[in-house]
């Protein structure tokens, strides 16, 4: 197992921090949130197409680089870091069940416009608990209560209950625009992540992949939690880097405050975490590429794990930056509020420790 | 210093473990000291001891990679080298940094054959976290330096035939600047070794009395007066030697082990069990993948330095959780038991990881300080002289 960047993704992580510093600093971050559009066409454009993110994972043959899940998330890493506003992490969802489900034609059909950047795409994550689409007489019913970007993607890959009751999940694809489609973009405590309720009231959709997708969908959650784990993992390296400088320079009783007990040990718990919580996102992203049976523990392990810690340290990031962390102008809570999100974007964290707990033969 | 290629560290590593494999398999279940003395000298006559040491002080003068090669063979045994394990990682590498010539002469090559046993007197009772403020004596007398006070935690001190020891020797001066290291004879009549029970119950440690022990003025280690630094060098050896290799050694309440337990038992129907047993794999595997990327790393050619800290405070935290969530699940048994007490031994163990080698609040400035270079807390007691300080729970006269 490798839990190391290799030097290319190193190289990878390098160009797209440098690009995201030039092209979306935070003040950018903060117009695209407080506007109405969910991310910017132009930063996209450049993302998929100057440095190829969207196609990163999309096989040769499709259009895309055919990298493995570990480059994605030295990429993702750097945008969770910088809380880029973008429709990469719902692309990489959709590019995961579309690969999952094994359906070669729908795999040649779609791909390569979602690995130039051209089509937006999601994949509306099922969530214990939550109602569900439903195929009935050939069309989508029902809904699907949160999909990440689902206002603006041309198109959803929707995971759909194939008949009544508890019959088996099948994925379909549906066009952002298709007639019946309901889409209303929700309050979200992210701004930088726009979500939508998608309503299906007849709603034509293509089937992908065999009549019971369970399996797919299964893999397609996995990669997802894989792939979110990347971007927490930056995000919570930018917290602490954040808290620890301002823990240098901000000075109280005439000391600076990180020479307090009280705060140095707090800084060095989430270094702690930092440092473990590293370890387990590369081994999910390594269990992706190359070990498939290690991937259904690794990947609910790395959303139990990882959810939790990137909250807490970005939670205790925002306290001991003091009163400034608090306030609007501080980038604090975009940080508190992205990591709370993240936590909740795959499904609550017993959720996740449920799929945990069924994998290491807990469940009798 | 020799280097060797590729190919020829792989036979080296294939002829270490062949000589490992056929020297172990003759070793009785249970080795004792005279045993311990018999493979380290079988060890050393392999070429296997003092593998990166000068060769003119009983090593043989090759490289890291050699070292690394040989560690790696030498991890799928159990060497009944633990009695020496002081001497070997820390003693030695002081006496090789700062020791002069002939105490390197003298010293190095009887520890290598396993003919002498070291062992290293630092802490004291008024001296723990802190370890500068100790209170131990050498005054100078003619060529000899005369020693009294007390030592506490000093592993491997009744099989000790030497030792490492850190005493004052100007109390007029701040803490740091007058204490010296010396070389002791174990078998000095002034040198008391009492066992101490600790705990769990058993004799782990002792504490060492001096009463008037008369040390030649050769034995001084480095500079007199000089001896804080050749101790905080001695100190940087443990951290990394206990926190790396402790995470070798099996777990009495592992995930495993206690998963395996709660089904023999049909307590995995409990959903607060479940729950428990989820949180003790979140940080036992997290633990495990920070482990296996650090030694990445360090094959990678990045030295883990103060990082070492990390894994000593996830490790000490894990060992008291394990034991904790242990007994939680498998209830009043693990106290109450007429069985051989596995959870209650570790129940008992468990603070002596987190105490043991600096404690976890050591550990948090460590790297608060040192990895996050965060600016450290004010000392009051820098520049003060010694003798002005208060120290551990003794306060002076005055303040009562």
């Amino acid at each position: 197992m490798r839990l190391i960047p290799t030097e290319e993704q190193r190289d990878l992580a390098a160009a797209v921090r440098a690009f995201l510093a030039d092209h979306a600093p935070m003040a950018e971050v903060r117009r695209v949130a407080e506007s109405d559009a969910s991310y910017d066409a132009r930063l996209w454009e450049r993302l998929s197409g100057e440095l190829g993110l969207a196609g990163l994972i999309v096989p040769e043959e499709y259009g895309g680089s055919g990298a493995g899940h570990a480059d994605l998330a030295a990429a993702l890493e750097e945008l969770g870091a910088a809380l880029t506003p973008s429709p990469l992490l719902a692309t990489v969802l959709a590019t995961g069940a579309l690969l999952a489900s094994g359906d070669g034609a729908a795999a040649k059909d779609l791909l390569p416009g979602i690995a130039s950047g051209a089509t937006v795409a999601t994949f509306t994550v099922p969530v214990p608990g939550d109602p569900r689409a439903r195929l009935r007489d050939g069309a989508l019913h029902g809904t699907a209560p949160r999909v990440l970007n689902g206002a603006d993607a041309g198109l959803v890959v929707v995971a759909a209950a194939t008949g009544e009751g508890d019959s088996p999940l099948g994925l379909f694809a549906v066009e952002g625009d298709a007639a019946g489609l309901t889409r209303t973009p929700l309050n979200v405590l992210d701004l930088t992540r726009p979500q939508a309720r998608l309503d299906f009231d007849g709603v034509p959709a293509r089937r992908i992949g065999p009549g019971d997708a369970g399996e797919a969908v299964a893999r397609a959650l996995d990669l997802a939690a894989v792939a979110l784990a990347a971007e927490q993992l930056g995000g919570m390296r930018r917290c602490l880097d954040a808290i620890v400088e301002y823990a240098k320079l901000r000075v109280q009783f005439g000391r600076y405050v990180g020479s307090f007990q009280g705060v140095k040990h707090r800084l060095a718990d989430m270094h702690c975490v930092l440092e473990q919580a590293e370890a387990v996102a590369r081994h999910a992203a390594w269990a992706a590429d190359e070990a498939p049976g290690e991937l259904p523990v690794a990947a609910a392990f790395a959303q139990s794990y990882l959810g939790r810690a990137y909250f807490q340290v970005a939670r205790d990031h925002l306290l001991l930056h003091g009163g400034i962390g608090f306030t609007w102008e501080h980038d604090a809570h975009l940080y508190y509020k992205r990591a709370k999100g993240d936590e909740l974007l795959l499904g609550a964290p017993r959720h996740h420790r449920a799929r945990l707990a069924e994998r290491l033969g807990l469940l009798v | 210093m020799t280097s060797t290629s590729p190919p020829d560290i792989d036979e080296y590593r294939r002829t270490a473990r062949a000589w490992l494999e056929s020297r172990t398999a003759g070793l009785p279940p249970d080795p004792g000291l005279d045993d311990a003395r018999a493979f380290m000298a079988d060890l050393y006559d392999a070429g296997y001891s003092g593998i990166t040491w000068p060769v003119e002080y009983g090593g043989q003068g090759l490289s890291a990679a050699e070292e690394r090669a040989f560690q790696q063979a030498a991890s799928d045994f159990t060497l009944p080298v633990g009695v020496f394990g002081i001497g070997l990682g820390m003693c030695g590498p002081t006496l090789l940094s700062i020791g002069t010539e002939e105490q390197k002469r003298r010293y190095l090559p009887p520890l290598l054959r396993g003919e002498e046993i070291w062992c290293q007197m630092f802490s004291e009772p008024g001296a723990g976290s802190d370890v500068a403020s100790l209170q131990t004596r050498a005054v100078r007398d003619g060529d000899h330096w005369v020693v009294n006070g007390q030592k506490v935690w000093t592993s491997v001190a009744r099989q000790a035939d030497r030792g490492l020891l850190i005493a004052r020797t100007d109390p007029d001066v701040p803490k740091h600047q007058g204490i010296t290291m010396f070389v002791i004879d174990m078998h000095d009549p002034g040198v008391t070794v009492r066992p101490l029970r600790d705990m769990t119950g058993e004799s782990h440690f002792n504490e060492i009395f001096f009463d008037d022990v008369r040390v030649p003025a050769e034995n001084v280690v480095g500079e007199v007066n000089g001896g804080w630094s050749a101790a905080v060098t001695t100190l940087l050896h443990e951290r990394v030697s206990i926190g790396m290799g402790a995470a070798r050694t099996e777990r009495p309440a592992s995930f495993a082990a206690l998963r395996r337990a709660a089904a023999e038992r049909g307590l995995l129907a409990d959903p607060a069990v479940r729950e428990r047993l989820v949180d003790l794999y979140l940080r036992e595997r997290a633990f495990d993948l920070l482990n296996a990327k650090m030694s990445q790393e360090v094959k990678a050619g990045i030295q883990p330095g103060a990082r070492g800290s990390v894994v000593k405070l996830l490790l000490a935290d894990l060992t008291l959780d394990g034991a904790d969530a242990a007994s939680e699940i498998l209830g009043p048994d693990t106290v109450a038991h007429d069985d051989e007490g596995r959870i209650a031994r570790a129940l008992a163990w468990g603070p002596g990881m987190a105490l043991g080698g600096g404690t976890n609040e050591i550990m948090r400035n460590i790297i608060g300080d040192r990895v996050l270079g965060l600016p450290r807390e004010p000392q009051v007691d820098r520049a003060v002289p010694f003798k002005d300080l208060k120290v551990g729970t003794q306060a002076k006269e005055a303040d009562r």
